[in-house]
């Protein structure tokens, strides 16, 4: 029995077989050949088998991981295709060079030539180039690929590393965990493993490399440990250890459908932030109750011109068609100069976050605006959809605002096209005018959003991504616990609910706060949601209104921390 | 010989899926193709050519048929170019 230490990269517990995955590397001989026919032919012939093994490679990862990884595989048919590589290649061979030799320079040329280039894009197809030239190369030397596609019953992944491409064409269903001799903590493989909930030792070094191909190994992705060999009495206590993980992770998936509800009774919505009708279904697996916050900029990104009612009505309405009869919030467009978007002319700002964005841009360009809320009262008909307003300032935003949702409907009516009668209208308060001013805005809206990101980076006057400044940014800074407790009484005074849908919402320093703060729901990315909801139901709505009415009174944000986690070790506290 | 200058205007440039059609486009065609910008010419049968142009959003390129069917190919690949390689409008 031999135990290797790696990082704990994704938590578990894995055993059986090893499937040790070598991508082979090919070296490369120099020789004279006489007969430059018979070589050109057999260069040839090799390519053409490549591209066939691509074919089906690329068929294979269209249906386990989707057509954006498989387009890989056709760009790499493409470049054994392309007449200036095949030409470099046919004259080396031509004069007198054999096909490996002739094949990696012309390889190592176009690499070379691409990776020089100062565009992050065209450096990654360099690497590309050299993945297609290795293929053509075990073609040439008759090896063939140890593929992870030739997994085919249930195994333990060993590798040097794992790259997207490797694990493109992998069975999921058959991994039961992997082990890599490199990588961190935000390695491909770690990342992948945390998404597909299996467990993953990475960076344990070279000796992982000299397991045995079948042989039985235990991985234990919580403590980072490699067991090779084990004896039976060693196997049969990590048999109940992974009994007991698989029970814990099925109990942990069926409790995020649960509510969340407090020791006292008291419960609090969960909802998810989301782009798209795709990562609305996910957000449902995570547990979500609904959408808090859909964001509509994907569909106004990337493109020349806006979209139209008929895009963004079919873009909504597949998002609430997943939801069902949950609610769903959708955000108007909220872009500003920062972003590069040709159509809306948006010229060049000395100040962008400071300047021509969100609501500014859409009571400014009312066609936009009525286009986009036509869509989503279109979209809202049969389904539980609501309208918030990014970056209100003012209550003459507002105003503005339900003027423009009224002739929109009126446009509708006098088309005769089925809509939404009545939807709600509420506003992100990430502005601190908004905040401060919330009990003139109240009567006026259904409902507050806290957009806890910008108002962190506006009342604190912090750019988070400037190095220099960001250690300001702190969302449990006592001055924007004031402002969340103002929203929240001006909300509830006036009979509105009230939310939280930046980072802070899925912080577990900051949920103990916000349910004492009286906060009616929290919107988060969704991955983050099971831990929110196994927090709020160890917590007690009585001791954490205590709380927060102390977090209220000191000076600085690790004070508040660290009455939080005093009070989390002690929940009835 | 055809000839045509051209702005590229779609976001990506001629990279990615754009840079694949486009040298799909060509290759449908008998003529030999050449792409410039600025002092660069490229095959535009060539993929790994047509990437290494950098032609981003926003360049002036000039394309170049010579053979039996350049008009319909310096229509084709002008349509194609002028459709923002098919992304939505």
């Amino acid at each position: 029995m031999q135990s290797l230490k790696g990082i704990p990269a994704s938590e578990g517990i894995a055993i059986g077989p090893a499937f040790v995955y070598h991508p082979v590397a090919i070296s490369v001989e120099r020789h004279v050949v006489a007969d430059t026919e018979a070589e050109l032919a057999r260069f040839h012939a090799a390519v053409e088998r490549s591209k066939e093994q691509l074919v089906q490679v690329q068929r294979e990862a269209q249906a386990t991981v989707g057509s954006n990884t498989a387009a890989i595989f056709e760009a790499h048919r493409m470049f054994l295709e392309d007449p200036t590589l095949l030409d470099a290649i046919e004259e080396r061979i031509r004069g007198g060079q054999n096909a490996e030799v002739a094949l990696a320079d012309g390889i190592n040329l176009f690499a070379a030539m691409l990776a020089a280039l100062d565009d992050s894009y065209l450096r990654e197809r360099a690497a590309d180039v050299h993945d297609v030239g290795q293929r053509v190369l075990r073609v040439l030397a008759g090896v063939e690929e140890k593929a992870l596609s030739s997994i085919h019953t249930p195994a333990i992944v060993v590798a040097q590393d794992l790259t997207p491409s490797d694990t493109a064409q992998m069975n999921k269903e058959l991994v039961l965990g992997f082990c890599t001799a490199s990588g961190g903590t935000t390695s491909h493989t770690a990342i992948l493993a945390r998404m597909i909930g299996l467990p993953a030792i990475v960076g344990a070094g070279d000796q992982v490399l000299q397991i045995q191909q079948g042989e039985t190994i235990i991985l234990d992705g919580t403590s980072g440990e490699a067991i090779l060999a084990p004896d039976d009495a060693t196997l049969s206590i990590y048999r109940e250890h992974r009994v007991a993980w698989v029970a814990a992770r099925e109990a942990a998936k069926g409790a995020a459908q649960l509510p969340a509800v407090t020791r006292d009774g008291h419960r609090f919505e969960i909802v998810a932030n989301i782009g798209d009708a795709e990562s609305a279904k996910s957000a449902l697996e995570f547990g979500a109750e609904g959408v808090g916050l859909l964001r509509t900029e994907f569909l106004f990104l990337d493109r020349a011109a806006m979209p139209s009612e008929e895009e963004q009505y079919r873009a909504y309405l597949e998002v609430a068609k997943v939801m069902g009869k949950r609610p769903v919030i959708v955000r108007t467009l909220d872009i500003g100069g920062d972003k590069p978007v040709p159509y809306l002319n948006l010229g060049q700002e000395a100040n962008p976050f400071l300047g021509w964005r969100a609501i500014r841009i859409s009571l400014a360009q009312p066609e936009l605006f009525k286009t986009q809320l036509r869509a989503i009262l279109r979209a809202g008909a049969g389904y539980n959809l609501k309208i918030m307003l990014p970056m209100i300032a003012t209550l003459s935003e507002i105003k503005q605002a339900r003027r423009l949702l009224d002739e929109a409907r009126q446009e509708l009516s006098e088309r005769r096209i089925e809509f939404a009668e009545s939807i709600e209208l509420g506003i992100m308060v990430e502005i601190p005018s908004a905040a401060i001013t919330s009990d003139l805005l109240a009567p006026e809206v259904d409902f507050f959003s806290i957009g806890t990101n910008d108002l962190t980076q506006y009342t604190l006057a912090c750019d988070r991504t400037n190095t220099r400044v960001a250690g300001l940014y702190d969302h449990l800074h006592p001055c924007i616990l004031r402002l969340i407790r103002t929203v929240i009484e001006n909300g509830h005074r006036f009979g509105k609910w009230v939310g939280v849908c930046g980072e802070m919402a899925g912080d577990l320093d900051a949920i103990p706060v916000l349910v004492g703060l009286g906060l009616d729901e929290f919107s988060m990315s969704a991955a983050t949601i099971p831990a929110t909801k196994s927090l709020i139901r160890q917590l007690d709505l009585g001791a954490m209104r205590e709380l927060a009415e102390q977090v209220l009174n000191v000076a600085t944000a690790e004070q508040v921390r660290s009455l939080v986690r005093a009070a989390a070790t002690n929940p009835r506290a | 010989m055809q000839e045509l200058n051209i702005t590229i205007r779609n976001k990506v440039g001629l990279h990615a899926r754009p840079a694949a059609l486009f040298v799909k486009a060509a290759k449908g065609f008998k003529s030999k193709i050449l792409v410039s910008k600025d002092n660069r010419v490229a095959d535009a049968k060539s993929i790994l050519n047509v990437l290494t142009l950098g032609a981003g959003q926003g360049a002036n390129v000039t394309l170049r048929a010579e053979g039996e069917d350049e008009a319909d190919a310096i229509g084709a690949l002008k349509d194609l170019i002028e459709s923002n390689f098919g992304e939505p409008e």
